[in-house]
């Protein structure tokens, strides 16, 4: 097991201030926040994709398997299928063929396996994408607003993905600007305001209770731009 | 005026128009030797002066063939640097001076097409533990129908130039006389049914390249979006 991950002083520019925490298996995590609260630069720099400009970001497990699911999906220029096990050969896992078409069965795109991954609609490949994680059976997954640019519908299949995630014992780390998103999905939310980690609460307690004046106003959809 | 069968039967054009081919293919090759890895390298690198080297770069896409003729010429003449290889009025200059003319417009293409890759995958193969030499492998599998169309650009620009060849291979007949030198002098001598002729094929020419190219990238955005 990789976790508990730990950050001990990490900032980033000026966009993240110096905090400090750690996120333990098991409850699903939420990111919580206004565009531009630093949510997606706090993802990036647990996941290793940014290097934070002073403390140290630790697993206590070494890096282990972690995989990420972003904003927009990238995929090749393949298949939906070669995407998959694309992913899958790079983490040096054998079967890689095998491993993949049973990642697409469990997010239902076994159909399209062998359409190209670029030619799917949004939601579609956004699909592919957690099929190309849930391939490499990642004991943490990060999602960086992964529905903010897709429709309803296909909002409610890629949230029942990441149910299926986590009644899998991954652990869930997603960034979300979506109230109802939250709740539906998170059992603990961090509240990122302006860089600064101002508030972690189980779910329940953070909606009825905030504890902080900031965290009520972005409840209420009074954000304050100070 | 003759039919086009006529025109395209008379003496001596078709071995015009293989030199023409051998010299421009033969400089789309060094070219695309070059200048692939080159636009690939800057795409990639992070270095003091990049943005220059890119603005450079993009401008020298628009050389004056007559300009790099020119400076071919005083490199090979026998004053230059370069004399003693004795390669002035030889199609090996015209080789020379080609590859210079569109070894920028070939990696500049390139750059762009695997800059523009990079920075869309750069994060999903980092995430996915992906890097180095692998990346750039996967990037450049990705981008290769847009490689192909850069150098289809440089094959393109290669063949339908007159200035460099002119003055570096001296327009000598038999020897360095390509398609579009031939056309440039036949007309100013009035002899037009081989000017017209040779004018066919080089259309013909350019033609089938750009819609190969069209067509590559089509079937490419088709088939892998």
């Amino acid at each position: 097991m990789i976790l508990p991950l730990r950050l001990e002083g990490v900032s980033f520019r000026h966009i993240i201030q110096p905090l400090s925490l750690e996120i333990e298996a098991g409850p699903s995590t939420i990111l919580l926040g206004a565009n531009g609260a630093g949510k997606s630069v706090l993802m990036r720099l647990m996941h290793g994709l940014l290097a934070p400009s002073s403390g140290r970001v630790s697993w206590s497990g070494g890096a282990g398997r972690q995989a990420m699911v972003f904003q927009r999906p990238v995929m090749l220029r393949r298949s939906a299928l070669a995407n998959v096990a694309y992913a899958v050969q790079a983490a040096g896992m054998p079967d890689a063929g095998k491993v993949a078409m049973e990642a697409l069965k469990e997010v239902g795109l076994a159909h399209l396996a062998h359409r190209p991954a670029r030619v799917l609609s949004g939601g579609e490949q956004q699909r592919l994408a957690l099929a190309r994680a849930w391939a490499l059976h990642p004991e943490v997954l990060f999602l960086d607003e992964p529905t903010a640019s897709l429709d309803p519908s296909a909002t409610r299949e890629i949230e029942s993905v990441i149910r299926a995630f986590d009644a899998s014992g991954t652990k869930i780390v997603m960034a979300t600007h979506n109230l109802g998103q939250a709740r539906r999905l998170g059992d603990e939310v961090l509240f990122i305001h302006q860089g600064r980690l101002v508030e972690r609460a189980p779910v329940e307690r953070f909606f009825k209770q905030p504890g902080t004046a900031e965290a009520a106003a972005f409840i209420k959809g009074e954000l304050p731009w100070d | 005026m003759h039919n086009i069968a006529g025109v395209l039967a008379q003496p001596g054009l078709w071995e015009i128009v293989a030199l023409s081919l051998r010299v421009s293919l033969s400089a789309v090759l060094l070219a695309t030797l070059a200048g692939l890895p080159l636009g690939a390298a800057i795409a990639v690198g992070r270095f003091p002066g990049r943005t220059s080297v890119i603005v450079l770069l993009n401008a020298l896409m628009g050389l004056p063939p007559v300009v790099v003729g020119l400076a071919v010429y005083l490199l090979l003449s026998r004053a230059g640097p370069l004399g003693s290889f004795g390669l002035l009025f030889t199609p090996g200059a015209m080789i020379v001076a080609q590859t210079i003319l569109i070894l920028p417009i070939i990696a500049a293409l390139s750059r762009q097409a695997v800059e523009d890759a990079w920075r869309e995958y750069d994060e999903q193969l980092r995430s996915l533990g992906v890097d180095g030499v692998r990346a750039a492998l996967t990037v450049l599998w990705d981008v290769r129908f847009s490689l192909l169309t850069a150098v289809l650009a440089g094959l393109g620009r290669a063949s339908a130039e007159v200035g460099a060849v002119m003055i570096v291979g001296g327009n000598i007949e038999g020897v360095t006389r390509v398609m579009t030198t031939t056309i440039a002098l036949e007309t100013s001598k009035g002899d037009l049914p081989l000017a017209l002729g040779l004018g066919i094929v080089l259309i013909a020419i350019v033609l089938v390249l750009n819609a190969a190219a069209f067509v590559v990238k089509e079937a490419a955005q088709r088939r892998f979006g």
